[in-house]
C-alpha cells in the first residue's frame, strides 16, 4: 500500500513539473517578441498571406484558448509540426535527438573513465605534485570557455596533425549508406557492419566528445577530490587504518563506496547536462543534435519545435534523477 | 545511374572497406571525390523547397538548380532576359497576352518531358496556393477564380498568359524569371497531393524539376544532397553536389583549407583578408541585390523633417565602413535600387560631411541634438556597423541607443512600426526595379488598415508623387521611358526619403585550388552549381 502511495506520488510530481514546463515554455514561446509568421511567409508577405498564417498557427485566438488546444495535443502525443522542417516535431526530435545521445554518452563515460579515477588518487596525494596538476588541469576545464576549447581543438587536432576529420557526425561520402536503427551513427554502422562508416563516424565523433568530456571531466574530478576528502577524514577510515587494512582497500572499498551517493547526484546533472544539448559544442562541430535544433528554433520562434525539445529534455532530466533516486537505494542501504 | 556506393567506389580505400574488414577500412581523413562537390554554408534558413512557397536565400538557390523556368535574365546582360524552358515568346500587339514557345528536348528528372501542361499547372497553383511568393505573379492581377482561364496550355508546346491589366513586359517576364516561375512537374506533383496541396506538402522537401541537379536529400539545419539530372543537356561534371550545414565561419574556413569541402560560402570580412596570399584557395564573387541601410521612422517626430533626413544621410561614413568594417563582402550603394538591376542609378551622392550635416540639423531647429534608439542585428558585420553609424550620428549631436537583437526580432518590431531608427537588410523579390521601388517608395494608404506594408509604411514614408511613379512605371511598357522614370524616382528618394541607403552585399565563395566554375549572382537563384569542375 505504501509503495503504491509513493509510485502515486511519484507520478503526480512528475506530470505537475512536466504541465509547468510546458506552461512555462508556452507563455514565453507566446511573448518573445519575434513574429513567429516571418519563419514561414518570411519578410516581403503581403498581409493577407500573413494572416492566413496566423490561423494556420492558431494565433489567432486567446491564448488560453491556445494553451488548452496544445495540452488537448499534448496528451494525444501530438507536439505539433516545426515550422522550420515541416516536419512533426516527434519526428524531428527523433531524427535530432540520437545525435545528442551518442555525443553525451560517449562524453560522459570517457569523462566518467577518467574525472573519477583522478579525483580518487588526489585526494589520496592531497598536496603533492599530482595533486596540484590535477587541480590545475579541472580548473582549466572549468574556466576555458567550451566553443574556444573545441576551435582550438579542430585547429590543432584537424588542421595542424590530421588526426581526426573535419565537423559534422559524418563524411558527405557516407550520407545515407547506413540504414537508420537507432539513430546513433556508430552503432548503427555496427548494425549494418559498415566498417569503414563506422571509423568515419568514430573519427567525427571523437573530437567533440573529448572535447565534452574534458569540461564534465573537471567537475568530476574536483567534485571527486572533494567528497573523497571528505570521506578520508571520517572516523570509519581511521579504525580502518588502525586494523591494518592496505590503503588501496581503505581508498576503493571503505571511503569511495561511501562518496557512490553524491557523485551519482553528481554524473546524473552532468550527464543531464549534456543531453539537453551542448549547444555551442554542436554549432562548432556542426553536430546535427538537439541543441542545435533548439537554437535555430527558437531563434525563428518555432514553438511548437520549441515546445516539443523543451519537453523532451524535461523528461529527460526527471528520467534521470529517478534513476539516480533509484541508484541511491542500491548503492546506500540507509536509503532503503 | 548515380548511387552512393558507386561514389564510394570511386574514391580511394574502397578496396579496404569491401575487403580487408574493420581495421582495414580507417578512412583517410579529407578530401572529396573528383566527381563531387562539397560546400560548407549556414543552410539554418530553409523552409520550403517548394517554388510555390519558397523564399529564402538558401530555398531558392537550391532551386535554381533543380528547376527550370520559361525565362531567365542573360547571367552577361541581366538587363536582357532569355528563353530557359521557352525557345521564343510573342506579345500581342494590345501587350495583353504572352504566348511562349517551350523547347521540345527539355526533360524532367523523371525523365518526362517538359509540356505546357506542365507550365500552366505550376503558375496556377502559385496562384491557388497563395503562399508567400504568390503576390510575385499574383500582383497582375490573377485569382484563383481567373487564373485557369488566364493561364493555359493551347498545345503541349504552347503556353499563353492573359494579362488582366496593362503591365510592361519586361516587368511581367522578370517576374516569371523569379523563383516563383520554377517549373513543376504536374504528374509528379499530383501523384502526391494531399486534401487538395497541389503537391505542396510533397514538394517542401522533395524536388520534381528539370534543372541540372535533382534533391536527393535535405535534413534541416544538417545537409543538403543533390545529385545530377541523367536528362539534363549539357551535363554537369559535377555528378552530385553537398552541401553541409557548417554554423561558424571559422569551422567553414578550416574545412576549406583542409579539403575537407571544396567551397566555403559564409567567410567574414576578416578570414577573407586572412586567405589573401594562400595559393591553394581563390575567391570568385558576384554583386548581390541585397543592401543595408537605416530606416528613420517618420511616426518620430525629428524625422519628420527632411532636414534631419538629409543630415543622417550627410553625416555616414559610408567608405569608411565599407573599407574597415567590410572590405571584400559589402560595397558602397547609396540608391533604393542595387547595382546590377535594370534602371540603378550608379551614383554615390552622400559621403561623410559633419558640418554640412551640422547645417541641416540646425535648419531643422535641432542644434542642439536629440536621443534615439536604434535597433540592429546583434551579430556580425551589424554590430561594427551600429557602432560607427552611432559614432558619426553622436558628431551631429544625436544622440543614439543602440538596442541589439535577434534578425526575427528586429524585423518583428520593423513590422509593428515601433523602431525609431534601425539598421535592415533587403533584396528584391525578383529581378526587375519594381520590386525595390515598391519597397521604398509606395505607400498610398498610411493608416493601420493599409493592404500594402512594405518598408516605405513601416516608416511612415507616404509620398503621393513616388507612390504614383511606382504604378506608372509597372505599366509603361516603353522601356527607356520606364528607366526614366526608375531615374527620377531615386533623386526624388535621396532627396526625401526616411531611407539611408549605405551598402550593397558582395556575394564571395572561397573555393580550393583546382575548383572552378561556381556561379554567383545578383539574386540567389542566379546561383548556379552546373558550372563546377575539379581537376
Amino acid at each position: 500500500m505504501l509503495r503504491l502511495k509513493g509510485i502515486a506520488q511519484t507520478l503526480g510530481s512528475v506530470l505537475v513539473t512536466l504541465f509547468g514546463l510546458a506552461f512555462v515554455t508556452f507563455i514565453i514561446g507566446r511573448v518573445v517578441p519575434i513574429d513567429p509568421t516571418i519563419a514561414i511567409v518570411g519578410d516581403h508577405a503581403p498581409p493577407d498571406v500573413v494572416a492566413a498564417a496566423r490561423k494556420a498557427l492558431g494565433l489567432d485566438r486567446p491564448l488560453p484558448v491556445q494553451f488548452v488546444i496544445y495540452l488537448n495535443h499534448l496528451l494525444h502525443g501530438d507536439l505539433g509540426r516545426s515550422v522550420m522542417t515541416s516536419h512533426p516535431v516527434t519526428q524531428d526530435i527523433a531524427q535530432y535527438f540520437p545525435a545528442t545521445v551518442e555525443l553525451a554518452t560517449t562524453a560522459i563515460l570517457i569523462a566518467m573513465l577518467i574525472g573519477i579515477p583522478l579525483g580518487v588518487l588526489a585526494a589520496a596525494r592531497q598536496g603533492s605534485v599530482f595533486d596540484q596538476i590535477v587541480r590545475v588541469l579541472s580548473l582549466a576545464g572549468q574556466s576555458i570557455p567550451v566553443f574556444v576549447l573545441g576551435l582550438l581543438a579542430i585547429l590543432v587536432f584537424y588542421v595542424k596533425l590530421g588526426w581526426v576529420p573535419g565537423t559534422g557526425q559524418q563524411d558527405v561520402l557516407y550520407d545515407g549508406m547506413v540504414p537508420r536503427v537507432t539513430g546513433m551513427l556508430v552503432v548503427d554502422c555496427i548494425i549494418d557492419g559498415d566498417w569503414g562508416a563506422m571509423w568515419d563516424a568514430l573519427g567525427h565523433l571523437a573530437l567533440p566528445a573529448l572535447v565534452l568530456a574534458y569540461f564534465s571531466l573537471s567537475t568530476i574530478t574536483r567534485m571527486t577530490r572533494a567528497f573523497m576528502l571528505d570521506a578520508l577524514g571520517g572516523e570509519y577510515i581511521v579504525t580502518a587504518r588502525a586494523k591494518g587494512l592496505s590503503a588501496t582497500r581503505i581508498l576503493w572499498r571503505h571511503a569511495f563506496r561511501n562518496i557512490a551517493v553524491p557523485l551519482i547526484t553528481v554524473l546524473a546533472l552532468a550527464y543531464a547536462g549534456l543531453l539537453e544539448g551542448a549547444v555551442l559544442t554542436e554549432v562548432i562541430f556542426s553536430w546535427p543534435g538537439i541543441g542545435q535544433y533548439l537554437t535555430v528554433s527558437l531563434l525563428n520562434a518555432d514553438m511548437n519545435a520549441v515546445l516539443g525539445a523543451t519537453l523532451v529534455i524535461g523528461c529527460v532530466y526527471i528520467g534521470l534523477n529517478m534513476l539516480a533516486d533509484l541508484a541511491y537505494k542500491i548503492f546506500d542501504p540507509r536509503v532503503r | 545511374m548515380l548511387t552512393r556506393r558507386s561514389l564510394l567506389a570511386t574514391t580511394a580505400g574502397t578496396a579496404a572497406v569491401l575487403g580487408l574488414g574493420p581495421l582495414a577500412a580507417v578512412p583517410a581523413f579529407a578530401k572529396t571525390p573528383k566527381n563531387m562537390a562539397v560546400m560548407a554554408k549556414q543552410i539554418d534558413d530553409m523552409v520550403s523547397l517548394d517554388p510555390a512557397e519558397s523564399y529564402e536565400f538558401t530555398d531558392n538557390e537550391v532551386d535554381a538548380n533543380c528547376y527550370s523556368k520559361l525565362v531567365i535574365p542573360d547571367r552577361k546582360d541581366p538587363s536582357k532576359i532569355v528563353g530557359d524552358l521557352a525557345e521564343r515568346w510573342d506579345v500581342s500587339s494590345d501587350g495583353l497576352t504572352l504566348t511562349f514557345h517551350l523547347k521540345s528536348d527539355v526533360i524532367f528528372a523523371s525523365g518526362n518531358p517538359v509540356t505546357a501542361e506542365d507550365a500552366a499547372f505550376s503558375l496556377q497553383r502559385v496562384i491557388k496556393l497563395n503562399k508567400a511568393p504568390a503576390f510575385v505573379i499574383g500582383q497582375f492581377g490573377f485569382t484563383p477564380d481567373n487564373v485557369d482561364s488566364l493561364i493555359k496550355a493551347t498545345d503541349p508546346q504552347t503556353l499563353v498568359i492573359t494579362l488582366p491589366a496593362l503591365q510592361a513586359t519586361s516587368f511581367v517576364l522578370y517576374c516569371l524569371s523569379a523563383n516563383v516561375g520554377g517549373i513543376v512537374e504536374k504528374a509528379v506533383a499530383m501523384k502526391n497531393a494531399q486534401n487538395g496541396d497541389f503537391g505542396n506538402g510533397w514538394l517542401k522537401t522533395h524536388s520534381a524539376g528539370s534543372g541540372p541537379y535533382s534533391l536527393v536529400s535535405w535534413v534541416a539545419s544538417d545537409h543538403i544532397i543533390l545529385n545530377v539530372n541523367p536528362h539534363f543537356k549539357p551535363q554537369p561534371a559535377m555528378k552530385r553536389i553537398a552541401i553541409r550545414h557548417v554554423a561558424d565561419p571559422s569551422a567553414q574556413l578550416l574545412l576549406v583549407q583542409k579539403g575537407g569541402v571544396d567551397i566555403a560560402r559564409n567567410l567574414t570580412s576578416d578570414q577573407l583578408k586572412s586567405i589573401a596570399g594562400d595559393k591553394a584557395l581563390h575567391l570568385t564573387s558576384a554583386n548581390q541585390a541585397a543592401q543595408m541601410y537605416i530606416a528613420m521612422n517618420e511616426a518620430v517626430p525629428q524625422f519628420a523633417k527632411p532636414e534631419v533626413r538629409q543630415a543622417i544621410k550627410w553625416a555616414i561614413g559610408y567608405q569608411a565602413i565599407a573599407q574597415h568594417i567590410t572590405p571584400n563582402t559589402w560595397n558602397v550603394s547609396q540608391s533604393f535600387l542595387p547595382k546590377g538591376l535594370p534602371g540603378t542609378l550608379d551614383e554615390t551622392p552622400f559621403h561623410k560631411d559633419t558640418a554640412k550635416a551640422k547645417a541641416l540639423m540646425a535648419k531643422a531647429g535641432l542644434a542642439d541634438g536629440f536621443t534615439v534608439t536604434m535597433d540592429y542585428i546583434s551579430h556580425a558585420p551589424y554590430s561594427d556597423i551600429a557602432q560607427a553609424v552611432q559614432a558619426d550620428l553622436a558628431a551631429i549631436g544625436i544622440k543614439v541607443t543602440l538596442v541589439p537583437g535577434e534578425e526575427k526580432q528586429v524585423i518583428t518590431k520593423t513590422r509593428e512600426r515601433a523602431h525609431q531608427l534601425a539598421i535592415l537588410e533587403w533584396f528584391p523579390d525578383y529581378f526587375d526595379p519594381n520590386s525595390n521601388a515598391q519597397a521604398f517608395c509606395f505607400d498610398p494608404d498610411d493608416t493601420n488598415a493599409s493592404k500594402v506594408r512594405v518598408p516605405a509604411w513601416r516608416s511612415h514614408f507616404s509620398d503621393k508623387t513616388l507612390s504614383e511613379d511606382v504604378l506608372a512605371a509597372a505599366k509603361e511598357t516603353d522601356s527607356t521611358k520606364r528607366m526614366a522614370i526608375y531615374a527620377d524616382m531615386q533623386k526624388r528618394a535621396w532627396e526625401i526619403s526616411p531611407f539611408a541607403f549605405m551598402l550593397q552585399k558582395n556575394d564571395v565563395a572561397v573555393l580550393r585550388e583546382g575548383v572552378n566554375g561556381l556561379v554567383l549572382g545578383a539574386l540567389p537563384d542566379f546561383t548556379s552549381y552546373r558550372h563546377i569542375t575539379k581537376s
